[in-house]
């Protein structure tokens, strides 16, 4: 397995939708013809001229795009090593990444004839992002969301409702995002005639896998202009920390420098460790998880050795999923990117250092790629360049912050 | 070539003029000597056994089958059990052909080769893989016939016709034509003329496949069915148990009198 040159990560699957062994199309009969409209559709899409200008006038004058470059001055003082920066992609209309996808869905969906979308959500960005676009195109909106993440993550459910979204709690399983996606497929088996899907991020079939990546790569196209502007080329020493959930916002923020030498551009996705004493994590890259189906693709994901789907445990909703995006796991076994995760405490912890030193407010997910950056930021030269997607608010967050650390 | 159990069961059903009874159970549901305990008690009205690999994230099924894989799950449902118990019943004096019906990752994470060895071992005749659609199943049905074990084809109401000849021409002895855009254990949202229109068009591109219709089939739908080759009936059986358990009665009573009902309806 080899990344090649030349051609966009997302479109280097084979003609089963596999990158290497990962990907695929693991579904019902009934929504074959479904997912290869879709396709037929997208690729048709993304090389139409008037589609790509619809696409960038909303992502600019909508969703307020480029978002905001910045370096991080006491951060960097603070850990006194490696230069700390961050792109604030939770500028973006809504307050975090997932408004890209789910404004390129609404609009294909649009292009589609259909009347109504339906998506997925577990930290409830994904599923206020779809609702806020989808009233803006005038779709009928609905939202399936685990009980358990209804309950923490309201700030975002309150913003879905306003929205005129109608949320769909899931009560089976751990009640959390990967039930969600389930529930929200088999909507979609029973309703796929009249109803557009979206997964909320860069998991499920092929096609969403593509769509998804295509959205949020908006986010490193951004930056790589950004830095060139900052200091006139690519840094010698470039490091992008990302946390990784589906993995939407990390493939956004590292897809245009893919073809950089990892040596000079450095991936790093950060997985949710869980709690620090807990075995539950959602990290399947870290830790070794084997390879098997979930929602429709093969990937490395959580499951014991029957094949069941093992139940994850994070404080972060927004990461609290078994499996991981087909791309990561093409990057891991590549070795283009590397993976780690910070446990719950860590990510807390990174939370209240950011807040102390910066006027910024990262959602516990991004809180676990900045767990990462200052562990390593001190030991680095300080010529190396560290950027952190801090890809959320935390305005979601406010009453687990406010449990935790009394804020 | 030897005609296998399953093609027997619907020359037996056309000889009658009936259609084939198949019933879909989950194996474990709610124990393992109770589903057993259930196979057996159904045997004799039903033609062909579907049992389910309880799966904890289906994506295709509805809340009554999400219910009993889950009850089978929690009740410690292993898939050394459920060979046991395929192979208890084939071993009983009743027993029926059997078709395994579940999602990939099971069989996976088990396998493929270990899986069909396995299942040619405890005697069951076929397959049904919900989301191994085709062509992507193409090499996993092969092995399937390399050991006689029937690859159950699946067709819907989107599957365009280009696409069903093909699947036609690659599929066994027996094909499952899904009745509507539904997870399992949905409401009929289209009348049963139009299922059988569908289904009929279906059949006049290979008249000599065996074809079923499953999703949505009750004792309220199943007559208006019949001119069917077979008719699967599971999430009425599965809800059927929850009933039984809620009401601390015996399942296996309540399925067979449930099963024995549907026979007559079709007979
Ligand atoms: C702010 C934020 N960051 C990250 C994630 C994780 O998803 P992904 O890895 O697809 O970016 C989520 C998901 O809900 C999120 O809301």
């Amino acid at each position: 397995m080899k990344i090649k040159k030349n051609i966009p990560l997302i479109d280097q699957h084979d003609k089963n939708g596999f990158w290497g062994k990962f990907g695929g199309n693991f579904i019902p009969e009934t929504l074959k013809k479904p997912v290869e409209d879709l396709t037929i559709l997208f690729e048709k899409l993304r090389k139409d001229k008037k589609f790509i200008q619809e696409r960038d006038h909303y992502f600019k004058n909508w969703l307020g795009s480029p978002t905001r470059f910045t370096k991080l001055e006491n951060l960097t003082e603070h850990l006194g090593g490696a230069q700390i920066w961050t792109k604030v992609v939770s500028d973006l209309n809504g307050g975090a990444h997932k408004s890209l996808n789910a404004t390129v869905h609404c609009l294909i969906a649009k292009r589609a004839g259909k009347k109504y979308i339906v998506g997925d959500t577990g930290a409830g960005y994904a599923g206020k992002m779809l609702s806020m676009a989808a009233k803006k195109f005038g779709l009928k909106c609905k939202i399936f969301m685990g009980a358990k993440d209804i309950k923490r993550q309201k700030p975002n459910c309150d913003a879905m409702r306003a929205n005129d979204a109608e949320i769909v709690p899931v009560y089976t399983g751990s009640q959390t995002l990967v039930d969600a996606v389930s529930e929200c497929m088999r909507y979609w088996v029973s309703n796929c005639d009249t109803t557009a899907m979206c997964v909320g991020s860069t998991v499920g079939p092929n096609i969403f896998v593509k769509i998804c990546g295509w959205s949020t790569s908006q986010i490193s196209k951004e930056l790589l202009i950004q830095i060139k502007d900052e200091f006139g080329e690519i840094p010698k020493k470039l490091k992008l920390i990302n946390c990784v959930g589906g993995g939407s916002s990390s493939f956004g923020f590292w897809n245009e420098f893919m073809h950089y030498d990892k040596k000079q551009v450095e991936f790093i996705g950060v997985e949710a460790g869980g709690p620090k004493n807990s075995k539950k994590h959602a990290a399947p890259l870290t830790y070794g998880s084997k390879i098997g189906v979930l929602h429709g693709a093969m990937q490395y994901v959580n499951q014991d050795m029957e094949g069941q789907i093992e139940e994850t445990e994070s404080i972060s909703a927004g990461l609290d999923y078994p499996g991981v995006s087909p791309l990561h796991c093409f990057l891991k076994d590549t070795k283009r990117a590397r993976y780690t995760a910070a446990t719950d405490e860590e990510a807390l912890n990174a939370y209240k250092i950011v807040t102390k030193f910066e006027s910024l407010n990262p959602s516990l997910e991004p809180s676990h790629a900045f767990a990462e950056a200052i562990k390593i930021a001190p030991k680095l030269s300080k010529d190396t360049i560290v950027c952190v997607n801090s890809c959320g608010d935390a305005l979601k967050d406010r009453d687990i912050l406010k449990k935790r650390l009394g804020k | 070539m030897t005609i296998s159990p399953i093609n027997l069961a619907f020359k037996k059903t056309k000889k009658e003029e009936r259609p084939a009874l198949l019933t879909y159970t989950v194996a474990g549901d709610n124990t393992k000597k109770k589903s057993l305990e259930i196979l057996n008690s159904i045997s004799k009205y039903v033609d062909i056994c579907e049992l389910g690999l309880a799966h904890n994230t289906p994506i295709g099924d509805g809340g009554q089958i999400q219910t009993a894989s889950y009850r089978a799950i929690k009740n410690g449902i292993k898939m050394k059990d459920i060979f046991q118990i395929v192979n208890k019943f084939k071993n009983s004096k009743n027993s029926k052909p059997v078709i395994l019906m579940g999602y990939y990752n099971m069989i996976y994470r088990y396998g493929e080769n270990k899986f069909l060895k396995k299942c040619k071992q405890v005697g069951v005749n076929g397959l049904i893989v919900v989301d191994l659609p085709w062509p992507d199943n193409k090499n996993f049905a092969k092995k399937c016939k390399k050991k006689s074990i029937t690859f159950v084809q699946l067709l819907s109401p989107t599957t365009s016709k280009k696409r069903i000849k093909k699947i036609i021409n690659d599929s066994h002895d027996m094909i499952y034509y899904i009745s509507m855009l539904s997870t399992t254990g949905g409401k009929l949202k289209i009348s049963p003329k139009k299922i059988l229109e569908n289904y009929n068009s279906i059949k006049k591109i290979n008249s000599s496949k065996n074809i079923v219709i499953g999703f949505g089939i009750t004792k309220k739908t199943i007559s208006s069915l019949k001119k069917a080759d077979g008719l699967v009936v599971g999430s009425e059986i599965c809800k059927e148990i929850s009933k039984s358990l809620k009401k601390s009665q015996n399942p296996v009573t309540n399925v067979a009198r449930m099963v024995s009902l549907l026979k007559n309806k079709i007979s």
